[in-house]
């Protein structure tokens, strides 16, 4: 048996509908909301400010510190313990690395870049929602960046590639199993700075899932780039 | 004089003249929206903004065992998160003293007013009842947070459905028709003392000087039902008196956008 139609109905590259906003959180230096359906991130950037404790300053550059956070309310069954778990210390690691390249914070020593992200509500790819929306959320703080960072997951659900999983997908029981693989990436130069993935995949079926990711990321990086527009262009009209 | 001394006279002086730093008066609010089932993940839950100050709460339920001395009853519980996404004065990490009051003060109001029939929440004696708990989550912090608080905790409640239950199993993908059993709409509504000036809904800078307050969780029936001062400012029973008179007129007020 094949996976001939999504749950949803979706096409196999097509993610869900998206929307993105710069500018949702006046105390921050940026933010912005990135949802791809009932997946919700919002992302506030504070800094650069003074690092605590000290020893953690480096007088070269600048730190960019990421906390990403599941509302209590806003997971997929009962309630989540507020506070850091292994799960989002682990994403708030890995989104650091997946922004971290885009940023250069040489003119910022000893001081740290805070990026928080919460999500109000979740379908799966939680943490390629919340770095599309930290993405956004740094440029519209101002920071000069290499290229935005714009992220999916695809994977394979039985002999499928696909794009955008949501929490059906993911749990989808079938023969050949499910492979989740969240990407995040430059989309201008396609190279890519987070990867994960579990399940079981082939280096073949990698290679059209990354090349199916490089697909999707362009599109979004289209829906990021509207959003700034929005902000900064509506602003001067 | 420090910087707070000064912000603090520039506040007051304009209270004088009932002014505002946004130009508004001592007892006006800001523009309140609310925005109910911003969460599908929640069984309930609202958006409420008070001019630039924004709260979400979510309501989420669980079935338990009842506590002994309660046996046929379900219960509350509240939590608010002081997200540091909100404000450059929050930090990440166990909530605050700030955050702990925020949530035990909503708490207390909902609590006290007997807003929920917890009764109606047994399933079955001494054995399973609904847990109904609240977490609220500062988006952005402009001064007046437990009102704003308090006010998206009732509208989460309001909106709030419970999912399908069978076989001693949650359903939490398909909800029902069934609200949650309200019998009483409490809000709290804080007044705040600069001097011998009395006003409400402050701005986060006239919050940072306020010398004491007063939250006043009211009912539709003209009935008090939690009390919370603070600040180390003494109020005189008078001042109060006229704490309470303003929190039941915004309390109505309020609730009459539910």
């Amino acid at each position: 048996m094949t996976y001939k139609t999504r749950v949803d109905g979706r096409a196999f590259d097509e993610t869900r509908p998206i929307t993105a906003k710069v500018g949702v959180i006046k105390n921050a230096e940026g933010s912005a909301m990135f949802k791809i359906g009932q997946t919700t991130a919002y992302a506030a950037v504070y800094g650069p400010r003074e690092l605590h404790p000290k020893f953690l300053q480096n007088p070269n550059t600048g730190l960019l510190r990421c906390n990403y956070n599941m509302m209590p309310f806003s997971g997929h069954g009962e309630r989540v313990r507020p506070g850091q778990n292994r799960r989002a210390k682990e994403i708030s690691m890995v989104t650091e690395n997946a922004l971290a390249p885009a940023l250069d914070l040489k003119d910022y020593p000893n001081t740290v870049v805070d990026v928080f992200i919460e999500l109000p509500q979740t379908d799966a790819g939680t943490r390629c929602a919340g770095i599309c929306a930290a993405s956004l959320a740094l440029a519209d703080a101002g920071f000069e960046m290499k290229d935005l960072v714009s992220s999916v997951a695809v994977g394979r659900v039985d002999e499928r590639i696909l794009a955008d999983l949501n929490y059906d997908e993911e749990a989808y029981q079938c023969e050949k199993g499910v492979a989740d693989i969240p990407v995040a990436m430059f989309p201008n130069t396609g190279e890519i700075t987070l990867l994960q993935m579990d399940g079981d995949l082939s280096r073949q079926e990698l290679q059209e899932a990354l090349k199916l990711a490089k697909k999707v990321c362009q599109k979004i990086y289209e829906v990021q780039k509207q959003a700034l527009k929005e902000k900064f262009l509506g602003e001067s009209e | 004089m420090s910087m707070k001394d000064e912000q603090k006279q520039h506040v007051q002086k304009a209270l004088q003249e009932n002014l505002r730093y946004d130009g508004r008066k001592k007892d006006q609010f800001r523009a309140v929206t609310i925005e109910y089932n911003i969460s599908k993940s929640a069984e309930g839950s609202a958006r409420v903004k008070i001019g630039d100050t924004e709260v979400i709460a979510g309501v989420k339920m669980s079935v338990e065992t009842p506590y002994p001395d309660t046996p046929d009853e379900g219960s509350l519980m509240v939590n608010a998160e002081l997200l540091p996404l909100s404000s450059p004065r929050f930090e990440p990490g166990p909530p605050s003293a700030e955050g702990i009051e925020v949530a035990r003060v909503v708490d207390r109001g909902i609590r006290e007013a007997g807003a929920i029939d917890v009764k109606k929440l047994c399933i079955a004696r001494a054995e399973k009842v609904w847990i109904v708990t609240i977490d609220i989550c500062t988006i952005n912090d402009a001064g007046n947070l437990i009102d704003a608080s308090s006010l998206a905790a009732i509208a989460a409640l309001k909106q709030a459905t419970f999912p399908k239950y069978e076989n001693n199993e949650i359903d939490y993908q398909t909800r029902t028709d069934t609200k949650l059993p309200m019998r009483k709409w409490p809000l709290a509504i804080t007044v705040f003392k600069i001097g011998n000036q009395l006003f409400v809904d402050p701005l986060r800078e006239e919050e940072d000087v306020m010398e004491a307050r007063l939250t006043v969780s009211t009912t539709e029936d003209g009935k008090i039902c939690a009390l919370q001062k603070g600040g180390s400012t003494p109020l005189t029973p008078d001042e109060i008196d006229q704490m309470i008179v303003l929190a039941q007129k915004f309390g109505d007020e309020q609730r009459s956008k539910l």
